[in-house]
């Protein structure tokens, strides 16, 4: 993996302790041993452009005293990037793969970095990436979506027809059935963005799928499945209940305020709120109403749960409840003991979050966190939870339970049924260990 | 569906008589202007879907033979040879046997090994639409349709499962799934199907001194600190929190599970195959030693001295075996630990 030039290690604010943050062990060594001045020496250039160590010196912050070039300079003029860019000191927020999860970057899986991300939002450059088989940047005005098989009237739609029509705009999680797959079995990844960044949350702006059926006259008898398929080489196909494509699904070709990025289907793909990503097809093309499941390639090969009697479970769409302090989270250290926001993401594919409890001890004591608004149904909800860090070890989990009263199962739980095999559809309580120092890490505790 | 379209296209001229003969298409007529009829010949251009009950299977036949050319050429760069490489995709061919093709289900599956796509196919639909839409990986929809019949008939072929003059076609393929190892081996899931189903795991929300387990039980190696790259580089810069540099060694690792020097003693001299230290398993529970001890002043000489010499009858009749290996100053700390009842 290429690594991104990233911002370098720097300590800014109240960075006034613990040292080994950022030194070596050589270097703290030599801070033990009492060499002030290599200290000295050390700080300098660890903080060189920054006021860590002047804001408790003198007589003040020299950010504050010496006004900076931009409070006495000239500013750069409107329309200097036509289409504006995130700051040069956020370059270290990037999707990225995980080593060794794929052999090809063209069918493989960018996670979003959760851990820098704030609200229900993610931002459309950030979103999390599957492609099975590289993604497209397709001309608008040549796509087509069909609507075949049981109808009256098997119709295409252009790009201009679509949008054309009434449209919906609905704020909806995404997320990857083998989200935080790679942890059946132990850990083995050190962050929130690659256990759990096959998650997403727009508004998505569309027509309800149910306008486009009815459009076509589907057989309301026979029509129980709806195939989805897309316009890529490898024309994605997942099989939909019609009862979930009438209620809230939708083709949706507007993603947080703007056409949907290339990444993510454009111009059109489906919109299937609580089921798993797979099903949210890409570059939709058509729409075939059947009296059968599909079995697709992807519900019969991939997207199957092994369980440990050896028989595969198919169809397995709905993303069950599931939550996770994205901060502090794991490869983080807090800077200084005192107070943190404990703070994270909780969803559910069967409806609306209920309630959020946090523990500091590892799974034996329990408090109810702060749900921020909006609280919308298969979307993201955002938890905060005031906590003051002794400087001690903790052990940071949080539990979901949404309006089903379901509640987020642990680990152990899932394992004793489902075994360690079964890829998709892990959305246990995740435990994130705080070290004395505040080093911050992914463990498995239940 | 083309009387439709007749109909549709003969009403353009008097569209207040059509409105009612065309009444299929009312609803159509809510958003009008909006939406056309697809053509027979658009709809064969892309409905090319294959269902389990092979509806939507177009007539044709391949060979094994025709298939390992097929395969040899297109798709082996990247399957291997015998469709066994795991070098850019899991393997297709490998894990089943005789057996699993007799029962229908691959035992292998309640094994610990790799999965091969042979090992999960139940219908053979999926394999040949999958194919037909999307193989070769970097040419997909480039077979003929004979191809992909012979591909099929090869892979399977690779697998056993096909004898080397079998000739697939759209009316044999039923007569070949019948022979796929794990044909037996799914079941569609209704609770994670139903937005109203129930699943089969949950949690109960328990909020004070809730039971826990006491160990770390997964954490990430030391050596694997760095195996995503430097975290230092991958976390804002600014906030309540930086990334970890895992480019230098961890000051901060997890230790490993506690472990109690007593109980690894006892584990090395065999203690722990009869013993608990709560519940009574082929002998009394330690816990239940050191209540019977509780109080007596000469509690420990005499436990040493039955530890060392075995016996029967105290305990029930299953005798212990005399520990004459045992060395005084171990002795001293198992008894010690047994009668304090494992703290």
């Amino acid at each position: 993996m290429a690594e991104n030039p990233g911002m370098p290690v720097r300590p800014s604010g109240r960075l006034l302790r613990a040292p080994e943050h950022f030194l070596s062990p050589a270097q703290i060594a030599e801070v033990t041993a009492g060499r002030r001045g290599f200290l000295r020496g050390a700080f300098a250039a660890a903080l060189a452009g920054t006021g860590g160590v002047a804001a408790a010196q003198g007589t003040g912050d020299a950010n504050i005293l010496e006004l900076p070039a931009h409070t006495k300079g000239l500013g750069q003029p409107v329309a200097t990037h036509g289409y504006g860019q995130p700051s040069q000191y956020e370059r270290n927020l990037q999707r990225r793969e995980s080593p060794g999860l794929t052999r090809v970057s063209a069918a493989s899986v960018s996670f979003a970095p959760l851990q820098g991300m704030f609200g229900i939002i993610t931002p459309n450059g950030l979103h999390f990436e599957r492609h099975h088989q590289g993604w497209w940047d397709i001309d608008p005005s040549k796509h087509r979506l069909m609507i075949n098989g049981l109808v009256k009237n098997p119709l295409v739609f252009t790009m201009d027809d679509l949008m054309r029509l009434p449209s919906v705009s609905r704020m909806h999680f995404i997320e990857c059935g083998a989200n935080t797959g790679m942890e059946w079995g132990n850990v083995a990844v050190p962050t929130v963005q690659y256990t759990h960044g096959m998650l997403s949350c727009c508004e998505f702006t569309g027509v309800a799928l149910s306008t486009l059926l009815d459009m076509a006259g589907y057989d309301k008898k026979a029509g129980k499945y709806i195939l989805v398929e897309g316009a890529d080489g490898s024309s994605m196909t997942r099989t939909v209940a019609m009862e979930r494509a009438l209620d809230d699904c939708m083709v949706a070709y507007a993603m947080n305020g703007e056409m949907l990025r290339p990444e993510n289907g454009y111009p059109l793909r489906m919109v299937a709120p609580g089921i798993q990503g797979v099903s949210w097809v890409k570059w939709l093309r058509r729409i075939e109403v059947g009296d059968m499941p599909y079995g697709t390639k992807d519900e019969t090969l991939h997207y199957v749960d092994l369980m440990p009697d050896g028989l595969h479970r198919q169809y397995t769409s709905i993303q069950e409840c599931k939550s996770v302090i994205t901060s502090p989270s794991g490869g983080q250290t807090l800077l200084d003991k005192g107070f943190h926001n404990i703070t994270g993401l909780a969803w559910s594919g069967r409806g609306k979050i209920r309630r959020v409890d946090v523990s500091t001890d590892g799974g034996r004591n329990w408090r109810t966190a702060k749900l921020e608004s909006p609280i919308l149904s298969k979307c993201l909800t955002r938890f905060n939870f005031g906590w003051v860090w002794d400087g001690g070890p903790a052990i940071l989990q949080s539990r979901a339970i949404d309006d089903t009263g379901y509640v987020q199962p642990k680990i152990n739980q899932l394992r004793a049924v489902r075994g360690t095999r079964s890829i998709y559809h892990n959305n246990a309580i995740q435990s994130w260990r705080v070290a004395e120092g505040g080093e911050v890490s992914n463990v498995q505790v239940y | 569906m083309s009387r439709c379209i007749e109909l549709a296209s003969a009403c353009l001229g008097a569209t207040a008589l059509c409105l009612t003969l065309a009444a299929p298409a009312a609803a159509q007529q809510s958003f009008p202007g909006i939406g056309r009829a697809a053509t027979p010949a658009e709809i064969a251009a892309w409905d090319i879907d294959v269902r389990p009950d092979f509806k939507g299977l177009p007539k044709g036949s391949g060979t094994v033979a025709r298939g390992q050319k097929v395969w040899d050429e297109k798709c082996a760069s990247c399957h291997g040879t015998f469709g066994e490489s795991n070098e850019v995709f899991p393997p297709i061919v490998g894990g089943t046997t005789a057996e699993d093709i007799q029962r229908g289900r691959v035992k292998a599956l309640t094994e610990p090994v790799g999965r091969t796509t042979l090992m999960k196919l139940s219908s053979l639909s999926a394999l040949w639409d999958y194919i037909n839409r999307a193989m070769p990986w970097d040419r997909p929809k480039s077979l003929s349709t004979d191809e992909v019949y012979a591909v099929v008939a090869y892979i399977l072929h690779l697998g056993d499962i096909l004898p080397g003059d079998f000739v697939l076609s759209d009316a044999t393929i039923r007569q070949a799934e019948q022979r796929l190892p794990n044909r037996n081996g799914k079941v569609k899931y209704e609770p994670l199907w139903n937005l109203k189903g129930k699943g089969d795991v949950t949690n109960v929300a328990c909020m004070k001194d809730c039971p826990v387990g006491a160990i770390l039980a997964s954490y990430l190696p030391d050596y694997a600190r760095d195996a995503h790259g430097n975290l230092a580089l991958q976390t804002r810069a600014v906030g309540p929190t930086r990334g970890v540099d895992t480019s230098a060694p961890s000051l901060n690792a997890p230790p490993p599970p506690p472990t109690d020097p007593a109980l690894a003693l006892a584990n090395r001299h065999s203690c722990m195959a009869c013993h608990r230290m709560e519940g009574k398993h082929v002998g009394p529970a330690f816990k239940d030693v050191a209540a019977r001890y509780a109080g007596k002043p000469d509690a420990a000489a005499v436990l040493a001295a039955k530890v060392k010499s075995g016996g029967a009858g105290n305990w029930g009749q299953i005798p212990m075996p005399p520990n004459t290996g045992l060395s005084d100053q171990d002795l001293a700390v198992l008894v010690k630990w047994i009668l304090s009842g494992g703290s």
